[in-house]
This record gives C-alpha cells, structure tokens and sequence, in this order.
C-alpha cells in the first residue's frame, strides 16, 4: 500500500500579468485524510493546483511532496495522482489507448490500464471513442489517469461536477477508502456542500489568499443553533451560564458557542423543557460563504 | 526510449496517420503513372521525328521523386498536427504530468515523427516506383531499376520525408493553433514557394537565395524533382544533395527550438 507525503505550499505566489491570480499562500496538506480546497470560481484554486503540478511556473515560493518538487519526482504519476478539471483527451482516443501511452511514458504496467478501468466503472466502455463519453463518464476517465501508478497522494481538481448521485455517493465513499488507506486526498471544489460530508479538514481560499486552514468540525463551532422553552428567561441564563452567546430571535433564542446536543443536556440540567432545538443547517455554507467574501446577505 | 514509445503509440492510436498516409499513397501514385504515361508518351514523340533526339534526362527519376517532390506536404503535416493535437485538445496537461521534462517530450515527439516520417517515405516511394515502374516497362522505357543510383535517391528520399515530419514538429510548435499551421503549411508548400522558385529562375541573385528554399533543398537532397526537371527554375544553380540535407536539418532544428522556447515551456492552464 502506498503511503502519501503530505503536500506543502510554502508562500506561492502567481500573478499573469497584472492580475494576481494566487497571494503568498502557505498550507500543509496531511496524508490519511481528506482535505477539502475550497474557494469560489476564480479564487485561484486551479491556479494552485497547476503550480503544485509544474503545469504552471510560480511567480514566487515553492510547492512540494514531502520537499520534492514535482518536475523532480523520481515516478511522477506513481507518486501524485492527479485529475484536472479541464477534461483533457483526444476525442479520437479510446479510454483504453489514453491510458495505455501515458502508462508507457510513465513507465507504469500496462496491466494497471484495465485495472483501473475497472476500478472507476468504465469496464465495459474501454474500447470506445472518449469523444463520445458524456460528463461524468469522463469524469471517471480523468480519475482512472489519476489511479494509474497507484499513488500515495491524489489531487482531484472539482472530481464532483457532473457525476450522476450514484456517481457522488460512489467518489465521496472512494475517497474515504483511499484516506482510510494512508493516502493524501486533495479534492477541490467551490461548493462546500458538495465536500461536506466527504472532507475532514478544509483549506479555503478567497482571491488568490489563504483564509481558513483546519478541521471542518471547527468551522462548524460557530454554527447557530435557535432554541425555545417556556420558561424562556430560565433558558437564557442557564446557556449563558454553560459559557453561550445568546441574543434573541423571533422564534426564541440564537445561541453560538454550544452544538444542539449540548444545548439539550444543559436545558435538561437546568429542569427546562424545550420546545424547539434547531440548528441552522445552512450554518456551514453561510460561514463559507462569509469567508469567502460573498455573503450576499451581510 | 520509453517516452520515444508513447509518442508512437500516441501517434498511431488516432485515425490521423492513416487518412495522411492514404492520401499521400493515391496521390503520389497518380501523379507517378500520369509523369510515366506523359513523359513516356512526349520522348516518343519527340525522338520518332526527325532531327536529333531531345534529351528530357531519366524520365524513371522523375516519376519516383514525386514521392518527395509532391508528397512532401504529408509528413509535414502530420508533424504539424501532432504537435498542435496537444494543445488544441488539452492533452499536454497528462502528457507533462507523465513527463515533467518537457524537453524530453519534445525530443521525443521529434524522434518519432521522425520514425514515421521515415515509413511515409517507405509507403510514398513504394507508390511512386511500383505503378510507375509498370507503365515505363509498358512503353519499354529504362526502369532504371536495376541501377544502384535509383535505390540511393530512395534512401534519401525517404531521409527527407523523415526531416520534413520533424520540421512540422518545429512549425507545430512554433504556430500551436491547429487551423493556422495548416493553412500556413499549404499556402507555403502548394503555392508561395512553386512561384518563388519559378520566378527566382528570371534573376540569378534570386536563383541563389531560392536554392536555400525548404522545397528546393529537399529536391536538392534526393537528387531529382519534376521542377528542375521541367526546367521551371531556369538554370538556377543546385546544391549538392549533402547541403540540401543539411539546410532541411537546420530548418527542422530553428523551427523546433524557436517552438520549444515560444509555445512548449509556456504555463499549461
């Protein structure tokens, strides 16, 4: 089994030429873990990714894995496996024949063509023209050319877009597989529910800049939760008594700092009956989105 | 030598090289049989009458270097179109994700376009000879194939077809945009240069600098051409076969090294 090396972006920058697509942005990437690279359209995750890959020269900093810089890997795909988003194959291609050259100049077995054909779904379509694939078929393609040498670690540049619900619940549970296995998983995307329940911890970027880097569970922490009871007044000192921030709400009382299971155990300990325990459930993206700068309601 | 094996298999697993190289054997094929047939025909004429006989040269040369004089266009583009695949489809992005070195890559395209230009060379002199052969033995014309120079201007002429695929390797790189190398390719090779080297025949000066022209090199290096036969170029003088080579070479490096440094080492996004 192929452990990863953790990724590390040390002060990238990039600018095509007045517009700075990417500002000294600094970030570890762990291996047995899936991290989320999260930022809207143009916020310079792809600009990232292509620096990290050699495809794209840095106009300052570095970027490794594990300190080797990609253009001086020994085995490139057998050690970064990577999907871009821009579906790159000739449409006159078969899967098969794609895979097959950059196996050979790789100097992979052609035995892992199959194999990893196999592995994404894509079996039966082998022989077939990849000009006639439809979105998430090629989806699976770009994914099979990331699984080629077996990596340690893969990059996957929005690997979600255009995949059928089988084929999300498919990635997202693959994914895990592979983290579970010592892998390093970097899976970008501009949605972040898209990666909620993939991801354990996040990198978000906003205009080229670093702006979030940690657990998604801690992202969480500021989440909203609405609570009620009749004995409201009770309610509102014992939350601030377990250490809350309570303001009030038109349905009740807006707590942060607690999760809603918390929230019940202090409601039950202080004899209070609750009426209502919501947590805000688009908490999270509204706190992406915050982040980010697109808040269209702040 | 593994990178050199993608390049082939990238080569022959698209349906280009074959619709090239079909195209090349049918229309080196008729032109060979219409020059045998034609020139047969006039030497006929022309030594029946009275008078001396007119000396038109080896016709049997004329007929097998079309392979080159007028097939020369397919390798170059299937160079061309090689290279310009890539950007064109994205594919540079695995290609260098594959091989980070992109000088590599690009040695390695240049080495196998210039395997299969070789073996255009094979398949264009195989369709020029055998028709043309049959109809010069039809009308008892010398096949000349019996003649050890024949099979030597072969051999060179399969080397130029080698260098022309690898200047279009050079141009692919040079102009990365698929619509306009081939336009530029066509208008160079089927019209700008035949008049060139048609008007370069009026002045002597012109005769001097038109003899560096890529066409007229390769004429130069396989030693024959239906244009310095026909006399089109006047007597304008001729490089040796050795020079014409090297001026295809030069060309073929200048081309391929001025694209590595414009398009090839450019960020890929």
């Amino acid at each position: 089994m192929p452990s990863g090396v953790s990724i590390e972006i040390n002060g990238l920058s990039k600018s095509f030429g007045k517009v700075q697509a990417v500002s000294d942005l600094s970030f570890t990437v762990q291996p047995g873990r899936v991290t989320g690279f999260l930022g809207p359209n143009g916020a310079g995750k792809t600009t990232t990714l292509r620096m990290l890959l050699n495809l794209v020269k840095p106009s300052s900093g570095t970027a490794t894995f594990g300190g080797v810089a990609y253009a001086n890997l020994d085995a490139p795909l057998a050690t970064v496996g990577t999907a871009l988003e821009a579906a790159s194959f000739h449409p006159g291609r078969t899967a098969r024949s794609h895979l097959s050259l950059y196996a050979r100049a790789a100097g992979i077995d052609q035995s892992r063509v199959d194999a990893t054909l196999e592995l994404v779904g894509l079996g039966s379509y082998a022989t077939r023209r990849v000009g006639g694939y439809s979105l998430g078929m090629r989806q699976r393609l770009g994914l099979a050319f990331a699984l080629l040498g077996d990596p340690g670690v893969l990059v996957l540049d929005e690997p979600i877009n255009g995949l059928d619900p089988e084929g999300i619940r498919w990635i997202r549970m693959f994914l895990g597989e592979l983290a579970a296995q010592g892998r390093t998983v970097l899976v970008s995307s501009h949605l972040l529910s898209e990666v909620q329940q993939t991801v354990d911890e996040v990198v978000i970027i906003a205009k080229g800049r670093l702006v979030y880097q940690g657990a998604l569970a801690s992202l969480e922490q500021g989440t909203r939760v609405v609570v009620d009871a009749l004995d409201r007044p009770g309610l509102r000192t014992a939350l601030a008594a377990a250490g809350a921030a309570v303001s009030d709400v038109d349905t009740g009382l807006a707590v942060t700092g607690l999760t809603a299971p918390e929230i019940g155990l202090t409601a039950l300990r202080a004899g209070i009956a609750l009426n209502l325990l919501a947590p805000e459930s688009e908490g999270l993206e509204k706190i992406f989105l915050k982040l980010v700068g697109e808040d269209v309601n702040a | 030598m593994r990178i050199i094996r993608a390049e082939l298999a990238k080569l022959f697993s698209t349906r280009m090289w074959w619709i090239l190289l079909a195209a090349l054997a049918v229309y080196v094929a008729f032109v060979a049989v219409l020059f045998a047939v034609l020139f047969g025909a006039l030497s006929d004429q022309l030594n029946t009458g009275a008078g001396a006989p007119v000396e038109l040269g080896d016709v049997f040369t004329l007929v097998y270097s079309s392979a080159t004089a007028i097939g020369y266009v397919f390798p170059v583009l299937l160079g061309a179109l090689a290279v310009t695949a890539e950007f064109r489809h994205q594919t540079l992005t695995p290609t260098f994700l594959a091989t980070p070195g992109r000088g590599r890559v690009l040695a390695g395209k240049v080495a196998a376009l210039g395997v299969v230009g070789g073996l255009f060379g094979v398949v264009a002199f195989i369709a020029s000879v055998a028709p043309g052969a049959l109809v010069l033995d039809l009308t008892d014309m010398n096949t000349g194939l019996g003649d050890t120079d024949t099979w030597l201007m072969i051999a060179r002429g399969i080397l130029a077809m080698a260098l022309w695929a690898i200047i279009g390797v050079g141009l692919g790189a040079l102009i990365p945009n698929q619509v306009a190398v081939i336009v530029i390719v066509l208008v160079f090779t089927q019209f700008l240069e035949p008049i060139l080297r048609t008007a370069a025949g009026i002045w002597e000066w012109a005769g001097t600098l038109a003899q560096f022209l890529p066409g007229a090199a390769s004429d130069a290096l396989v030693g024959a051409s239906v244009f310095s036969a026909l006399g089109t170029t006047g007597g304008a003088p001729v490089l040796e076969w050795w020079q014409g080579g090297l001026v295809l070479l030069a060309i073929a490096v200048v081309a391929t090294v001025a694209g590595y440094l414009t398009s090839w080492k450019k960020d890929v996004t």
